[in-house]
């Protein structure tokens, strides 16, 4: 009796310390570490880079994997998000207390205004239908004379915290990013747990079953979109703190293409996979950038290596690489 | 607004829907008879504008760069179908953007790589170089109407292939009722075969017709891409009918909206608000018209299959 108390309290533990977002908050946090220590500052905004993509990851993961919505659209509220602050900043605002809930809320009220319609369709209609809002979002992002155009324009200065300059650093915008993953990851983990979760999954599998029971599925994935475009607007504020410019090429449709990428490399049935998905993108980018300017090349073969050969998704690939 | 001016956008914007149907009509025949989603169809525009230019220059004739152009992407398109597409048409629709994205990375940067990122020149043919005079005081390019005269001559084509020949009827069969179709002993992947190595040569067609208009450049099938699926959209998947209608619809739309919306804003709305309010507006019109058209009809204007 008094030994068999602690057991199921270690087990949780345990199963907390293995929890994807704690095993990813901890891996980033230790590359950034090692970064530091090393006194490099390119290694601390690679760090942010990659975290705050894969946050964008992470949210499109929970749309395509949970929720079985196909957005070819998102890059469209990361970038929301991203002149978001340079809009704000514009008018003196750079807290980012008060930046990053406005980035969520506006990329969050865009993916619901334009979900609204997409998810009335179906199949290849809710893809072409979400590629052609983000695309209509950047030409509006490109015909905004009074903040750069079609070229864009540097942030007026990076996001204060608590007004303090925090986020100067790099190093500093990667510790903010791989909190926000971190927190992004273990809230949508719940969320899918809950019955709102599996509301969203059985919608995705059997559409009329659901209905049947009096549920609506139309209400629960347009809030899917309102969650997940607004933790994409995060993403994007976080990304023009770090670039420091923000133009409309945030929201050209390569970049909604490359996070779709970034989440069926690293598959689509748990989270955790976009973040080993956007690592992977972003190590690829790095690696081959260095070598030539044509490293999408390599991207675009890798891209088709891996759907042309089912199923060999990039953590079957590790699992048996380790195995 | 002078009549002159009018008549002159009016039929800019019935070219500009004569490209747009062209790409389409492939897009649409391919959504049609294999629910595939076909991302690269733009790299199949590039390259139709690519072939054509390098074999006029090295031809000399403009006549014979078009002919070994057009059978240039009707190849291309039958290479990338049998090493790529053909494996992708029983995945789901995830896998197929994304491996047809893989093939718009490798392609462009293909081209990228053996033409540079500067425009390539495309001259227009020196035969449809000069311009007529449509309207007193109304001087229209010739190549333009060019454009118009070959587009309607290939709907007209279409129209035929597909409404009184054989093959037609098992494309349109196909498009509604592949199972049907395949279940006759119909072979439905040589059927694909043929109806996306034929869309590839129309939209290397648009793409040579598009080329002394705007700059031959890699990611040119970009833009023209995303558009085209709104003319899918609008139209209806699998409807040659819907993609001509919705093409002329789009093409008028965004070359008139470009053209007069400011100014109908400034009558409006005042002449600051216009000047702030006018290209972002008349830069969304195209989609603001796709999300009316689909909540009023979620399958398009002669969408056959429900989404």
């Amino acid at each position: 009796m008094a030994q068999s108390v602690p057991t199921p309290r270690r087990a949780a533990g345990v199963r907390l310390a293995l929890h994807p977002a704690v095993v990813g908050v901890l891996g980033f946090a230790a590359a950034l570490a090692i970064a530091h220590a090393g006194g490099s500052v390119y290694g601390a905004t690679l760090v942010a880079r990659t975290a705050l993509l894969a946050l964008a990851a992470v949210s499109l993961s929970f749309l395509i994997g949970q929720a079985g919505l196909v957005s070819f659209g998102h890059a469209a509220p990361l970038g929301i998000g991203a002149y978001v602050v340079l809009i704000a900043g514009e008018y003196g605002v750079t807290e980012m207390l008060v930046v990053l809930p406005l980035g969520f809320a506006a990329a969050a009220l865009f993916s619901v205004a334009t979900g609204a319609v997409a998810l009335r369709t179906r199949g290849v209609y809710f893809i072409m239908i979400t590629l052609a809002f983000a695309q209509m979002i950047y030409y509006v992002a490109a015909s905004l004379s009074a903040f750069g155009g079609d070229d864009g324009m540097a942030i007026a200065a990076r996001s204060t915290l608590f007004g303090l300059r925090l986020l100067k650093s790099d190093t500093g915008l990667a510790m903010l990013a791989v909190a926000l993953l971190g927190l992004a990851l273990f809230g949508l983990d719940r969320l899918i747990a809950s019955r709102y979760g599996l509301m969203l999954r059985a919608g995705r599998a059997n559409e009329a079953k659901l209905q049947a029971l009096g549920l609506d599925p139309y209400r629960h994935r347009l809030i899917a979109l309102a969650i997940g475009g607004g933790l994409a607007g995060v993403a994007g504020v976080l990304l023009a703190n770090q670039v420091e410019y923000v133009s409309p090429a945030t929201m050209n449709w390569h970049v909604s293409g490359e996070l779709i990428v970034m989440v069926v490399l690293g598959g689509t049935g748990r989270l955790a996979g976009a973040v080993l998905g956007a690592v992977a993108v972003t190590l690829l980018d790095e690696t081959l950038g260095h070598f030539t300017e044509h490293w999408k090349l390599g991207l675009g073969l890798v891209i088709v290596a891996v759907v042309l050969l089912r199923g060999a998704d990039l953590k079957a690939l590790l699992r048996g690489g380790a195995a | 607004m002078t009549t002159a001016l009018f008549v002159s956008q009016l039929l800019n914007g019935l070219q500009l829907g004569v490209i747009l149907f062209l790409v389409a009509a492939g897009l649409t025949l391919v959504f049609g008879v294999m629910d595939f989603i076909n991302l690269a169809h733009g790299v199949q525009y590039m390259l139709g504008a690519y072939l054509v230019a390098v074999l006029t220059a090295w031809t000399g004739s403009f006549a014979a760069g078009l002919l070994l152009g057009l059978v240039g992407a009707l190849v291309l398109g039958f290479v990338l179908e049998v090493l790529v597409f053909r494996h992708l048409t029983r995945r789901d629709h995830l896998e197929q953007v994304l491996g047809t994205f893989g093939v718009i990375l490798i392609v462009t940067e293909l081209v990228r790589i053996l033409f540079g990122s500067a425009p390539l020149a495309f001259p227009t043919p020196a035969v449809f170089a000069g311009s007529v005079t449509l309207l007193p005081g109304l001087n229209y390019p010739v190549w333009r109407l060019v454009i118009l005269v070959v587009g309607l001559a290939v709907a007209v084509l279409l129209w035929y292939l597909v409404n009184r020949t054989r093959l037609g009827m098992l494309v349109r069969a196909g498009s509604t009722h592949p199972e049907t179709v395949s279940a006759l002993g119909v072979d439905i992947d040589r059927l694909f075969l043929v109806v996306f190595a034929f869309g590839a040569m129309l939209a290397g067609l648009a793409g040579a017709m598009a080329g002394p208009l705007v700059s031959v450049e890699p990611t040119m099938g970009d833009r023209i891409l995303i558009v085209a699926f709104v003319v899918v959209v609008i139209g209806g998947i699998g409807s040659i009918k819907g993609a001509f209608v919705s093409a002329l619809v789009v093409g008028l739309v965004d070359t008139l909206g470009r053209a007069f919306a400011p100014d109908l804003l400034k009558v409006l709305v005042g002449k600051s608000a216009a000047a702030a309010a006018g290209p972002a507006l008349s830069s969304m019109l195209i989609y603001l018209l796709m999300a009316v058209v689909l909540s009023v009809r979620p399958s398009g204007l002669f969408g056959g299959r429900s989404a």
